[in-house]
């Protein structure tokens, strides 16, 4: 079973409180109108994206979805431009044109959140294509949710990738339902079980709100993959505590009361506290580490706030590298 | 200089290309078996064996049909330092990767704030002409015209598609190429040595005083057979090859209308948003008081393709046709010989 250090994982609750923080303060921030448009956090799934991101070396590459916050967060990006990217200014990530949907850091291999469900897996397919044929050791990993399990494309980029060996690993995040509609009503038999149609491991996380669980799972697909083995399929039940996006109500009663408590009393941040307790660290060092993750998401958004808007003819560049806009 | 086809001067510029830089692939449905003719060894496949037998499966890949993924794949690739060519073999094959090429390849390098480069080609046949039925004979270039982020060539010679093919697998924007079949087989001089043609810059194919002839793909041809014609009735045709639609050269058309007074375009897609649609705003907008006569559009009609013989001519502009539409926006004086417009 691949395991953990001590440091690492101290940096990796480290990561899942980056993530829960920055996103709880972004869930305000849409509500106070401080950020443009809305926001779709990983509250809740904290587990399950940074056992999977800890798993993956620096130069490794991955891409996301339109959960979006979680994934560069637990690579590793500082959380000052993504937040100035989340309010749309000039210092974001991606300059202010990507917004919340479309982060990406390309120095953390982060190669960027996608709008459009399903649509960023064979982007990871390609990656791990580079890697292949440039004989380089780097892995690619998509993450993609219980929807886009059920998009065409990850069909053909299994196939492709069970066919050419390539080290990809397919991570789906099944939060268990896409927007409204719960997964087990429009998902025929197991995610996981699919990857045996195309001859690669299959592989169902049951517990997703337990990091270490996750992180042996995705370490195992990493280390077949960077062995020239192939791509692995990795599937983690977890579940968002939010609504699908910040500021939706839905009029419907889609999620039972009783099942969002029951998920609630399975806090990954709080179990792996408790972990780590056990493990010899004081609730002291605890409650350190997460005053010291708060601040630096006060840090983030100040370094946001303080930003300039971007000058209008940034809008006008980035479209090709060779030329400028012309009208 | 060598006799080249259409087709082996794509297959000339791809082995060049592989040859130069080892990041270059070449991924796509029977690219292995050199089904289209553009991955073999060219003359010398005798000696020299095809592409799978010079540069190996690693770096030809021979692909499931799956278009999407396909595509998706090159751009992932593109991303992360590879420089692949894409077969999609016929054009119409693009629809099934509509969203990685819309959502994905055109749009990641601005929604990344420029930290994507996508150095990618795409190529695809237009098998119009030929008899293929309705999906296969689609000429959609002009779609891809309304998609912010691709560049879009469309060669009519076998030395424009050697240069132009050269320049695309080495810019660091992706490229759709759109190849009209029916040009296959069409043969001429071509440099053998590596030479690479700027996006951006129209071909003059011939020099003319009374009217200019924009054409487009295959409709280059039949508009240099219409001048010739036209010559001998003493009527001055300037032929322009765009080569390029994105980026277009403007100025090259704009110059040739100032000076004729006179604008027929001619393409094989369909008229509604076409190339020809734009090219003749253009004009219209910008050197509207050089024009003599209103601008002629000759494209298909907006409607499918029909399968027999005898429906599918009809669809495309003719040689005829062209003919018919530059004596309407030149009309002679009698009298004093003169050059009139029309209305």
């Amino acid at each position: 079973m691949a395991t953990l250090s001590r440091a690492q994982k101290l940096e990796a609750q480290r990561r899942m409180l980056r993530i829960r923080a920055f996103d709880e303060r972004a869930s305000k921030m849409v509500k106070r109108g401080h950020i443009p448009g809305t926001v779709h956090t990983s509250i809740g799934q904290e587990a399950q994206v940074v056992g999977a991101t800890m798993a993956l070396g620096d130069a490794d590459y991955m891409t996301g979805n339109h959960r979006s916050h979680g994934h560069p967060i637990g690579k590793g990006s500082p959380l000052g431009p993504l937040m100035a990217e989340l309010q749309g200014k000039g210092t974001g990530v991606c300059k202010g044109k990507g917004g919340s949907l479309h982060l990406a850091d390309f120095n953390v291999g982060s190669l960027g959140e996608s709008g459009i469900v399903g649509s960023s897996i064979p982007i990871a397919m390609g990656a791990a294509l580079s890697s292949q044929v440039l004989g380089r050791d780097t892995v690619a990993l998509a993450f993609f949710g219980d929807g886009a399990a059920n998009q065409g494309v990850l069909y053909e980029s299994m196939n492709m990738s069970g066919v050419w060996n390539l080290p990809v690993i397919f991570l789906c995040e099944n939060n268990q339902y896409a927007l409204s509609t719960p997964a087990h009503t429009v998902t025929s038999g197991v995610i996981a079980d699919r990857a045996q149609g195309f001859g690669i491991p299959g592989v169902r996380v049951e517990d997703g709100q337990d990091i270490l669980a996750v992180f042996d799972a995705v370490s195992t697909a990493v280390e077949r993959a960077r062995r020239g083995e192939g791509p692995t399929l990795i599937e983690v039940v977890t579940y968002r505590y939010n609504e699908h996006s910040e500021g939706l109500r839905l009029g419907t009663d889609y999620r039972p009361a009783d099942e969002r408590e029951a998920w609630l009393k399975k806090d990954p941040i709080v179990l792996f506290r408790e972990h780590l307790i056990g493990e010899g660290f004081t609730a002291e060092e605890m409650d350190a580490l997460e005053a010291e993750v708060l601040a630096e998401v006060d840090a983030a958004v100040e370094f946001s706030e303080n930003s300039e808007w971007p000058d209008p003819s940034v809008g006008f560049q980035d479209l090709y590298t060779d030329s400028e806009y012309a009208a | 200089m060598s006799v080249m086809s259409f087709l082996g001067a794509i297959g000339a510029a791809q082995k060049e290309a592989m040859d130069a830089d080892e990041r270059v692939i070449i991924i796509g449905e029977d690219v292995e078996a050199n089904v289209y003719g553009t991955t073999g060894g060219g003359k010398t496949r005798q000696e020299t064996g095809d592409f799978v037998q010079m540069y190996g499966r690693n770096r030809i890949r021979n692909t499931p049909i799956s278009e999407e993924g396909i595509v998706g794949a090159a751009a992932g690739a593109a991303m992360t330092g590879l420089r692949p060519i894409v077969d999609l073999s016929y054009s119409s094959f693009l629809y099934m990767a509509m969203d990685q090429l819309v959502n994905q390849v055109a749009k990641n390098r601005y929604m990344f704030g420029g930290q994507a480069s996508m150095p990618a080609v795409f190529r695809s046949a237009m098998f119009y002409g030929l008899n293929t039925g309705a999906h296969h004979s689609d000429r959609p270039y002009p779609m891809f015209m309304n998609v912010p982020g691709l560049k879009i060539m469309v060669p009519s010679t076998p030395s424009d598609a050697k240069g132009l093919l050269r320049t695309a697998i080495d810019l660091n924007d992706p490229v759709l190429t759109f190849e009209a079949c029916i040009l296959w087989g069409l043969k001429e001089e071509v440099q053998d040595d590596e030479y690479w043609i700027p996006f951006g810059v129209a071909r003059t194919h011939r020099e003319g005083t009374d009217v200019t002839i924009v054409a487009i793909s295959s409709s280059v041809q039949e508009a240099l057979a219409a001048a010739t014609e036209l010559a001998e009735q003493g009527i001055s045709v300037e032929v322009i090859d765009p080569r390029t639609l994105v980026p277009l050269d403007k100025q090259a058309i704009l110059d040739s209308v100032a000076k004729t007074g006179r604008l027929v375009v001619v393409e094989p897609a369909h008229r509604t948003c076409g190339a020809a649609g734009e090219i003749s705003a253009i004009v219209a907008e910008e050197v509207f008081d050089s024009l003599k006569a209103p601008i002629v559009r000759l494209t298909a009609p907006d409607m499918q393709i029909p399968f027999s013989p005898a429906l599918e001519k009809q669809m495309y502009p003719n040689k005829q046709q062209i003919i018919d539409a530059v004596l309407r926006v030149t009309q002679k004086d009698k009298e004093t010989g003169r050059l009139l417009s029309i209305g």
